[in-house]
């Protein structure tokens, strides 16, 4: 036994040179989260678990969708990760079924309480909180070093900015400069100016009601809605149909003229997530300017007639 | 009634009154008072169509608080009770996660979801609750039964909005808004439900208000004086659970205001239940008007949830009150 030692050692030495030498492009990744805690991994990792929705699609956007092998029950897009193990939520995360699936990293928000358990486990994570068109970028970046394949990264970032140009100059000049209130929910909470939403909205060359010293998610008072007077109104299906029986909003011009965009909840999914989707939040906003911009013009031309019975009707009086 | 109360009485109403002027001179944009309004239509008609019902609706909704809250305190004969105590407070919670995770699920199921509405579903859902509570407490001849059997299904319901917000976090946000309170919505539909609901159950109230007295020293002691304690308590259940479902499903789950209501009146006034109920309906009315008006003055234009406000307002009001006498 002992004369084998050497031999065994040599072996492993070598092999070691050898893997030095033979994978360069494997070599260690390092980069930083958003808490600024730098991550080092001898090489990319191959086995991910996503807790964010908008990670498993920046990760599957990349290419990489093989090496997940878990993400949290929200996870829903690309098709391929609803089979993959669901580690429950961010903040309600199985830590067991994590630490059973050994990966490599995890992905998740800055503001999850799993963080410090998971690290304490020895488990290596990368906290991103992807907020604004920016953000999406910089995430994009980071998880594409961390891929160890930068330059798809600077490509999917080139790619959705794109998009978002190609969707608002697809939005027609009579719906440019509108005042859009988008409502996130019925209390009624706004995607304000400063948000993800908000930033779309004024790339597509949108005017929100909300301004930006409000916040990005503002609980408003529904009567500041009704004194704004939007133009056009986004909101989710579930809300739509309920708009015009709240005290008052009848009479916002959006209500009257019925210029809402109602967004289905697969539609809600795409819109609400700063990820890699980006660019077709921005389509499915441009197709519904399309839409209204056209019945506006339809209604103008028949306008004409409308005016004259109008004058007829009022006539007894 | 003593002339301490009545004096009471009056002074509730005049504060009620410069109240409501003030919720109606408040606005979006801050300090916007009606008679600067009337000059300018749309301005005219937020006055008209937004805050009115809104100060009228907050006023009846803390108002059915107060007088649930006196009446659960009275029948229960425990000074912690408060109108939730049957279950509807989560009886509700649930109708409005369940309504608001269908609207989510397709076209076709969102159909019945708006119709009903989520105040609909409040109401159903509180109703419910309560009919449970009633039905697994076998009547109401047994107190304590009653208030085992409210905490159990209270709890139980509770846990299935949690996990109804867990499976569809995009409730999460609107559940939030109901768990809270708004008052936000309320129009003059709302009033006008509330104010027949308030006057009915204040009725009631009244009617049973001697009994309350009796039952004060006992059930055995109040059969005794002639009080038919089974029939009187069915009534005044029907009473404070028709109070808190209507008052939750206008205005989503106010805390504190029925159980601090009737401590303030309390610590104010000795009094038996008959003013006792009288001034807790005031004063949950005064106290959830002012909390809205604040709430909407302080951060304009944003809100502050009510239910935050009125827990700050009506706790240490008690509690300097308390350390006073």
């Amino acid at each position: 036994m002992s004369r084998l030692m050497p031999r065994g050692w040599a072996a492993r030495v070598g092999l070691i040179c050898m893997m030095c030498w033979v994978l360069p492009a494997q070599a260690r990744v390092s980069v930083a989260d958003d808490r600024q805690v730098s991550l080092t991994l001898e090489a990319p990792p191959q086995r991910i678990v996503s807790l964010l929705p908008s990670l498993t699609e920046t990760v599957c956007e990349l290419g990489a969708c093989a090496r997940l092998v878990g993400t949290d029950r929200y996870s829903n897009h690309p098709a391929s990760v609803r089979s993959l193990p669901k580690t429950g939520g961010l903040d309600d995360a199985n830590i067991e079924l994590i630490v059973s699936l050994r990966p490599d990293v995890v992905l998740l928000g800055v503001s999850s309480r799993v963080i410090d358990r998971l690290e304490s486990l020895g488990i290596r994570v990368m906290a991103l909180e992807p907020r604004t068109h920016d953000d999406v970028r910089r995430v994009a970046a980071k998880v594409a070093t961390l891929l160890g394949q930068q330059a798809a990264g600077e490509r999917l970032a080139r790619r959705l900015d794109a998009e978002v140009d190609a969707a608002a100059a697809s939005v027609p000049a009579a719906a440019r400069g509108w005042r859009v209130y988008y409502e996130v929910d019925s209390a009624p909470y706004a995607a304000g100016t400063s948000s993800f939403i908000g930033h779309t909205l004024q790339r597509l060359g949108l005017v929100n009601v909300v301004p930006a010293s409000l916040g990005p998610f503002p609980r408003l008072n529904p009567e500041f809605v009704v004194r704004a007077d939007p133009a056009l109104i986004m909101v989710s299906a579930r809300s739509a149909t309920a708009l015009p029986d709240r005290p008052g909003w009848g009479r916002i011009q959006a209500v009257r003229e019925r210029r809402i965009c109602a967004f289905n909840a697969e539609q809600s999914d795409v819109l609400s997530r700063p990820g890699p989707r980006m660019g077709e939040a921005a389509r499915i906003m441009a197709a519904c300017l399309q839409e209204q911009a056209h019945k506006q013009a339809d209604m103008q031309t028949r306008k004409p007639a409308q005016a004259a019975s109008g004058v007829v009707k009022r006539g007894p009086h | 009634m003593s002339r301490q109360a009545w004096a009471w009485l009056c002074a509730l109403l005049a504060l009620t009154l410069v109240a409501m002027a003030l919720s109606v001179s408040v606005g979006s944009t801050g300090w916007s008072p009606p008679w600067v309004a009337a000059a300018d239509p749309v301005a005219w008609q937020i006055v008209a169509d937004i805050r009115a019902p809104r100060a009228m609706g907050a006023w009846l909704a803390g108002g059915l608080l107060g007088l649930a809250g006196a009446l659960a305190q009275g029948l229960f004969r425990n000074p912690l009770a408060d109108p939730y105590l049957l279950g509807s407070s989560s009886g509700a919670a649930l109708g409005v996660a369940v309504c608001l995770a269908w609207l989510g699920v397709g076209p076709a199921a969102a159909d019945w979801a708006v119709r009903l509405g989520v105040t609909g579903a409040a109401f159903v859902g509180s109703t419910l609750a309560v009919s449970l509570t009633l039905l697994l407490a076998r009547g109401v001849q047994h107190t304590l039964r009653l208030l085992l059997a409210g905490v159990v299904v209270g709890v139980v319901l509770g846990a299935f909005s949690a996990l109804t917000m867990l499976l569809v976090p995009d409730i999460l946000r609107a559940m939030q808004a109901f768990m809270l309170g708004t008052t936000g919505f309320i129009g003059w539909s709302g009033v006008a439900l509330m104010a027949p609901v308030a006057v009915l159950s204040l009725l009631l109230a009244l009617g049973g208000s001697r009994a309350l007295d009796a039952m004060s020293l006992g059930d055995a002691a109040a059969r005794s004086l002639g009080v038919s304690v089974g029939t009187v308590r069915l009534l005044l259940v029907a009473a404070l659970s028709a109070a808190t479902g209507t008052a939750v499903a206008q205005a989503g789950m106010i805390s504190f205001v029925g159980l601090v209501a009737p401590h303030l009146v309390r610590s104010a006034v000795r009094t038996t239940h008959g003013p006792l109920l009288v001034l807790s309906l005031l004063t949950g009315g005064l106290l959830l008007l002012v909390a809205d008006t604040l709430g909407r003055w302080l951060l304009a234009p944003q809100e502050l949830p009510v239910g935050v406000l009125t827990a700050v307002l009506g706790g240490s009001y008690l509690l300097w009150r308390m350390n006073r006498s």
